[in-house]
C-alpha cells in the first residue's frame, strides 16, 4: 500500500513539475518583452531595464529557469505587476469561493444522485427506472455552461427567484447561499448523472449479496433491508467518482463564474487573459493544476485502500 | 439500423443526429440568408416567419447562423476527433508493441497529460498561441489523445502474445506489418464506438471555448459564439441565448442517446467504460 501511494505521489510531483515548466514557457514564448508589455506603450527604455532587471530578464535563460523553479517551490510565484502585490496572495484570494461552488455542486450531485440511482435500483426495469435512466445519460451529456445560461435565463432573468449575478454581500451567509444555487446547480447537473448512474449499478449488485438475502430470509421489511442494509454499501463507490468529479467540477466552475459572474479563480485567468496579465495567468493555472492532481492522488489511494485489486493493477 | 430504431432512446438519437447533419449540409438550401450578412436596420429582431429564430445584435439572421454554425462544429468534431484516433491509435500501437522503457515514457506522459483540468489546458494553450480553430483541435486532442492510446496499448499487449502473431512473426514479418495486419484490424471495431461518443464532448469543447471567445473567430458562425453575443445580451432578447444552447442540446444529446444505444448492441462489455 506505502508502495502504491508513494507512486501515486511521485507522478504527481512529475506532473506539477512539468507544469510549471509549461508555465514557464508561458511566459518565455509570449511574443514580446514581458517588461515592454507589462509597463504599456509609454515607458521610457530606462524604465523598462529596471523592470527587466526586478524581473530577472536580463540573466541568461537557463539561470531564470533554475530561479523560477526555486522560487515557485519556495510559494513565491512573481509579483504581479499592476498592483505589486504577490500572485499568490491574487490567487488564494479567489480559491474559496471557487471551492464554495465546488462544495455547492457536490451537494447537489450527491443529494439529488444517491437517491435517483437508489429508486432506480429498486424500481429496476420500470418505467421510473427507464426515465431515471434517461435523465442521467442527458444531464450527463448536455455541457455545462449552457445549464448556467439556460438557468440563469429562467430562474435569474425571466421568474427573478434567485439573484443573477455576484457572490452575495459578504458576511451574509444567506444571500451568499441564495448566490451559490444556480451557479452550483450548473457544475453539479451532470454529476448527478454519473452518481446516479453509478448507485443504481452498485445497488442492484449489492441486492444480489448474500447477507441482503440472509435479511430477507429473516423477514426484515424491505424499506430497511434497502435503506440501511444495501445502500449503505452502495454508496461507497461515489466517494472515489467524486475524486474524478472535482476535477471537472473545476472546469465548469470556469464556466458558471464567468455566466454569473462569480469571483473565483476562473473569472481571475479569463479576465486576465484579456488583458494579458500573464504573471496571474500562470499562477492561478498553477495552483489550480497542483490541486487537481492533489485531490486526483488522494481520491487514487483512498481507491487503493478501499479496493486492493486496483493497487496490484498499477504496478 | 433497423435494431438501432427497434430501441426507443436510439430512434431519439438517431433522428437528432440525422437532423443535425441534414441541416448542417444542406444549409445554403434551407435558409435564403448569408450568416455573416450584417444589417443594422433589423437588429435584436423577435423571432418571426422572416427570422424564424430572430436575429441578433448585428442583425444577422440567427436560423442562418445556426445551421451555418452547425457546418463549423460537425466539422470540427470530425476532424479533431480523427485526428486524436490517428494519434492515439499510432502512439498505442508503440507503447504496447514497442520496448518496454519506452511504453513507461508514453504511459507517464498520457498520466501526465490527462492530469490537468481541461479548462485551464485550454486557457494556458491559448494565451501561448491565440484563439483559433487550431487551438481547439489541439486542446481536443490533448483530452482524447491518452485515453485512446491507453486502450489501444492494452489490446495489443493482449495480441502481442496471441498465436496468429506469433505465427507471423516467426515466419519473418516485420513489426510494421505485424501490427498493420494482424493487430490493427482486430482492435479498432471497439476503439471505433468509444470514439463516436466522445463526439458529443468534442462538440462542447468546441463551443465552451467559442463561448468564451478563445475558439473559432468571428465572424465564423459558432454555437458558442451565438451564446456568447446573447449572453451579452440575454436580459432584453433572450432567443439570441435560446438559438445559441438549442442546437448544443440537441446535438451533445442526439449522439450521446445514439453512441449508447449503439455500445448497448454491440459491445456490452464497454458499458463500464463511461
Amino acid at each position: 500500500m506505502i508502495r502504491y501511494a508513494l507512486k501515486r505521489l511521485w507522478l504527481g510531483a512529475i506532473i506539477i513539475s512539468f507544469a510549471l515548466m509549461m508555465m514557464f514557457a508561458m511566459v518565455y514564448l509570449i511574443p514580446g518583452d514581458p517588461a515592454s508589455v507589462a509597463l504599456g506603450p509609454r515607458a521610457t527604455p530606462e524604465m523598462k531595464e529596471a523592470l527587466r532587471e526586478r524581473m530577472g530578464l536580463d540573466q541568461p535563460v537557463w539561470r531564470q529557469f533554475t530561479n523560477f523553479y526555486g522560487s515557485a517551490l519556495r510559494g513565491d510565484l512573481g509579483t504581479e505587476v499592476l498592483s505589486n502585490r504577490p500572485v499568490l496572495d491574487v490567487v488564494m484570494e479567489q480559491l474559496p469561493f471557487t471551492l464554495a461552488l465546488i462544495v455547492g455542486g457536490i451537494t447537489w450531485s450527491v443529494a439529488l444522485g444517491i437517491p435517483l440511482g437508489c429508486i432506480a435500483a429498486v424500481r429496476r426495469g420500470g418505467f421510473v427506472d427507464q426515465v431515471i435512466g434517461v435523465l442521467s445519460v442527458a444531464m450527463i451529456a448536455v455541457p455545462s455552461f449552457v445549464i448556467a445560461i439556460y438557468s440563469l435565463l429562467v430562474f435569474a432573468v425571466a421568474l427573478q427567484w434567485l439573484p443573477a449575478i455576484g457572490a452575495g454581500e459578504p458576511g451574509n451567509i444567506a444571500s451568499q447561499l441564495q448566490h451559490l444555487i444556480l451557479p452550483s446547480l450548473a457544475v453539479g447537473l451532470g454529476w448527478i448523472g454519473y452518481i446516479s448512474r453509478m448507485v443504481r449499478a452498485s445497488m442492484l449488485e449489492t441486492l444480489e449479496a448474500s447477507h441482503i438475502r440472509t435479511a430477507r430470509a429473516f423477514g426484515l421489511p424491505e424499506h430497511r433491508i434497502i435503506y440501511t442494509y444495501a445502500l449503505r454499501i452502495a454508496v461507497l463507490p461515489t466517494i472515489t467518482l467524486l475524486g474524478v468529479g472535482i476535477g471537472h467540477m473545476l472546469s465548469s466552475s470556469v464556466f458558471a463564474e464567468i455566466v454569473f459572474a462569480r469571483p473565483g479563480i476562473g473569472k481571475l485567468v479569463y479576465e486576465a487573459i484579456s488583458v494579458r496579465n500573464y504573471p496571474i495567468v500562470s499562477g492561478a493555472v498553477l495552483v489550480t493544476t497542483v490541486f487537481f492532481v492533489l485531490v486526483n492522488v488522494a481520491a487514487d489511494i483512498v481507491v487503493g485502500l478501499l479496493d486492493p485489486r486496483v493497487r496490484s493493477s498499477f504496478s | 439500423m433497423r435494431r438501432i430504431m427497434r430501441e426507443p432512446l436510439g430512434a431519439i438519437g438517431l433522428t437528432l443526429v440525422a437532423v443535425v447533419v441534414l441541416s448542417a449540409v444542406f444549409a445554403s438550401i434551407l435558409t435564403g440568408y448569408t450568416p455573416s450578412k450584417i444589417s443594422p436596420a433589423e437588429r435584436f429582431a423577435s423571432p418571426s416567419l422572416l427570422h424564424l429564430l430572430g436575429t441578433d445584435h448585428l442583425g444577422r439572421d440567427l436560423f442562418t447562423r445556426v445551421l451555418y454554425g452547425g457546418r463549423v462544429a460537425l466539422l470540427i468534431a470530425l476532424g479533431s476527433t480523427a485526428v486524436s484516433l490517428l494519434v492515439g491509435v499510432v502512439l498505442g500501437l508503440i507503447a504496447g508493441y514497442g520496448p518496454r522503457w519506452l511504453d513507461n515514457v508514453l504511459l507517464l506522459v498520457f498520466d501526465a497529460v490527462k492530469s490537468f483540468p481541461t479548462v485551464m489546458l485550454a486557457l494556458t494553450l491559448v494565451t501561448l498561441f491565440g484563439p483559433s480553430l487550431y487551438a481547439v483541435v489541439v486542446v481536443v486532442m490533448l483530452v482524447n489523445v491518452p485515453g485512446y492510446a491507453r486502450i489501444i496499448r492494452t489490446q495489443t499487449l493482449v495480441l502481442k502474445s496471441a498465436e496468429h502473431v506469433m505465427a507471423a512473426r516467426s515466419m519473418g514479418a516485420s513489426a510494421g506489418r505485424i501490427l498493420r495486419v494482424h493487430i490493427l484490424p482486430n482492435i479498432i471495431g471497439p476503439i471505433l464506438i468509444l470514439v463516436s461518443m466522445d463526439i458529443p464532448v468534442v462538440v462542447a469543447i468546441e463551443a465552451g471555448m467559442s463561448f468564451l471567445g478563445l475558439g473559432v473567430r468571428p465572424p465564423t458562425p459558432s454555437w458558442g459564439a451565438i451564446l456568447n453575443d446573447g449572453f451579452a445580451n440575454i436580459r432584453d432578447s433572450y432567443w439570441i441565448v435560446i438559438a445559441g444552447g438549442l442546437p448544443i442540446v440537441l446535438t451533445t444529446l442526439g449522439f450521446t442517446f445514439f453512441g449508447e444505444t449503439l455500445r448497448d448492441l454491440f459491445d456490452p462489455r464497454l458499458k463500464g467504460r463511461t
